[in-house]
């Protein structure tokens, strides 16, 4: 596929701080892309790049096939929902979505239809009279996209737009976004710091550190198939452990010592010899417990651990357990464990992953 | 007055108790108006109309008599120039003011509080003397006309002083702080991101300036007006001091009919003229709500 948004080698400085660090990403037509990572990485900055707001050091932008890195905000065809939605406190909601349009010099007719629609889409018709400061959070939400969106943009920039509403809501403007995404088809570019959020609503996620892309990735490779120990952290939970390689194996699979967990056999990655320290990474979900012994069969790796702690979730439980000196995290369906039981821990060879 | 404002500034208070409360509370600074502006605004007004004694008194019964200060050679003029020098100083402080309230209300918080201070500093100083002290630049033989003659740009024998454009200079002097403080006020509350939204939505940024800015900060370009306006248009020490003949203004003439003339009729007549003047200015910005309409 032809990319449709391209970020070309684009850097951008404030001072000594390389906020984006030569970043090159293709975005396809009609994508939820998000940007995801801490704060401070960056992810803002290069959506306002996107917008216009920061004109980059170098490097270039290119919305389908046209450089529009010189453009200034009012001459890019993207629209943005800002992270506390700027809306206009001297307008009404409808004037707020009749803004964009108003500049652009719409008939009345023309305006006024697309103002309606957009309304409707957003299902703020019984609030189209009122100032921003007689709305809720969600409300000033959908004005915020409806006032982007009525400006048919090619690409939506979405600015952590779910951050200043609580748990329930954020979880059911989710459902609209992907809902409105689906109805539209605009291509949407979503920066996160919440890694439920970019996983559940992207097509493609693109995790960021210091200025830098770390991996981009559909979200589910991105869990499965971390390709460094930031992302295997960042997205998800996981376990660490230092070791070195014992064995290659064939099917990409390696052998590696780790004290504690009785030589392993996982998931390797390009590049390694024997005898290199490694880092291997193992999701808290992914390791088993079990009272007895496993049936014990060459592809599944065994060891001995003790429980130290136990914490309850509800649905599921943590588990601290050391297995000699290493210590774990494993996560399981609620049961009575007590600390100082003996154990067996086991996990299957595709469940852990060399990450460095 | 009072139990007017007691009511725009506090809508929730519905209930007759609560309303109660805020008409107590209210009131002495509405007794003190009614006391000390109401009673002798009407004194004023009623006193225009008395007949003036020669001794300098004010007569008994009522005639219009005073009023006929207007039809004097040079009154008509003097309003018409009060107008416009106050419409000039209320513009240049705007202008001016504008920026810098922007500026301050940028800066860091510990810069602020620096910034405002050096706003209000000039107040520390009698006003009397720092207008003075604009006679002694201004004068003839002062540093800016000697720089000016220097440079070749003034005539030997042209004045700086005793002209109307020095009083609209030298008012605008004055009131500026008048200005930037309650634009600051307004400007400090207002979200920059604002700017960056209009512009987004494909605003210049002239447009984000006139149709997000301005709009917004709407309640302190009034007041600014409003404080610069009203107290320009009755501006006596100024015109007098640094104005000559041809920059006499109502202030000045209201002085003259009170304190060489002795007719105080006359000098309430204009006086109450000017109150006038600045009545529909007060009435509009009242009555404009803030950002009712777009353009």
């Amino acid at each position: 596929m032809q990319d449709f948004l391209v970020i070309d080698h684009v850097t951008k400085c404030f001072g000594p701080l390389r906020a984006v660090a030569d970043v090159s990403l293709g975005i396809g037509r009609g994508e939820i892309f998000s940007l995801l990572g801490p704060s401070g990485c960056g992810k803002t900055t290069l959506l306002r790049l996107l917008a216009g707001f920061e004109q980059a050091d170098s490097g270039r932008i290119l919305l389908n096939g046209q450089d529009i890195t010189p453009l200034p905000p009012e001459r890019r065809p993207v629209n943005t929902v800002f992270q506390n939605y700027a809306l206009f406190p001297h307008l009404s909601v409808w004037e707020n979505i009749a803004f964009g349009l108003r500049i652009a010099g719409k008939s009345r007719d023309a305006m006024k239809e697309m103002v309606e629609r957009m309304i409707k889409l957003t299902r703020l018709e019984e609030h189209a009279g009122k100032r921003p400061a007689q709305l809720s959070g969600g409300q000033k939400q959908r004005v915020a996209i409806a006032r982007a969106l009525v400006n048919e943009p090619q690409v939506l920039l979405l600015d952590e737009p779910l951050a200043a509403l609580d748990l329930k809501l954020r979880q059911h403007m989710l459902g609209e976004l992907t809902a409105l995404h689906a109805l539209v088809g605009t291509t949407f570019i979503y920066v996160t710091h919440d890694q439920g959020e970019a996983i559940s609503l992207s097509n493609r996620i693109a995790v960021m550190n210091e200025g830098r892309v770390e991996q981009v990735d559909a979200p589910a490779t991105l869990y499965e198939e971390p390709t460094n120990r930031f992302v295997a952290s960042f997205i998800g939970d996981a376990n660490f452990c230092q070791g070195s390689v014992e064995e290659m194996l064939p099917g990409g699979y390696v052998r590696v010592a780790v004290p504690g967990l009785n030589s392993p056999m996982v998931q390797g990655r390009p590049g390694l010899a024997c005898g290199q320290g490694v880092r291997l990474m193992l999701r808290p979900e992914k390791l088993r417990l079990s009272l007895t012994r496993p049936a014990s069969h060459e592809r599944v790796n065994v060891c001995r651990a003790v429980v130290q702690e136990v914490a309850y979730y509800g649905p599921h439980i943590r588990i601290r357990v050391n297995c000699g000196s290493q210590r774990l995290q494993v996560q399981a369906v609620a049961q009575l464990l007590s600390a100082g039981t003996q154990l067996w821990l086991s996990f299957d060879p595709d469940d852990g992953r060399v990450v460095g | 007055m009072g139990v007017w404002w007691g009511e725009r500034c506090l809508p929730a208070m519905s209930t007759p108790r609560q309303t109660l409360t805020a008409r107590l509370l209210t009131a002495p600074s509405f007794v003190w108006m009614l006391i000390f502006f109401a009673w002798p605004a009407a004194n004023l007004f009623l006193l225009a109309f008395r007949p003036a004694d020669v001794t300098g008194g004010v007569g008994e019964g009522w005639t219009i008599s005073a009023w006929r200060v207007f039809q004097e050679p040079g009154y008509l003029e003097a309003i018409g120039r009060t107008l416009w020098i106050s419409a000039l100083t209320t513009g240049g402080c705007l202008l001016l003011a504008l920026p810098v309230a922007w500026r301050i209300s940028r800066a860091g918080p510990r810069w602020r509080s620096w910034l405002l201070l050096l706003v209000v500093l000039p107040f520390w100083t009698s006003f009397l003397i720092r207008v003075y002290a604009w006679r002694v630049l201004l004068q003839s033989s002062g540093p800016l006309a000697t720089l000016l003659r220097g440079l070749g740009l003034m005539d030997e024998d042209a004045m700086l002083l005793y002209h109307p454009a020095a009083v609209v200079v030298v008012m605008i002097y004055t009131y500026l702080p008048l200005a930037i403080l309650p634009l600051y006020a307004a400007m400090e509350k207002f979200d920059p991101h604002l700017l960056e939204a209009a512009r987004d939505l494909g605003a210049t940024q002239w447009q984000a300036l006139s149709k997000v800015l301005l709009p917004t900060i709407q309640k302190g370009v009034i007041g600014a007006a409003l404080l610069v306006g009203i107290p320009s248009l009755g501006s006596y020490v100024v015109p007098e001091m640094i104005g000559g003949l041809d920059a006499e203004m109502l202030g000045s003439k209201i002085g003259q009919r009170l304190f060489s003339d002795r007719n105080l009729p006359q000098a309430a007549a204009l006086a109450t003229a000017l109150a006038l003047l600045a009545m529909p200015a007060v009435i509009m910005a009242i009555r404009k709500r803030p950002g009712e309409e777009m353009t």
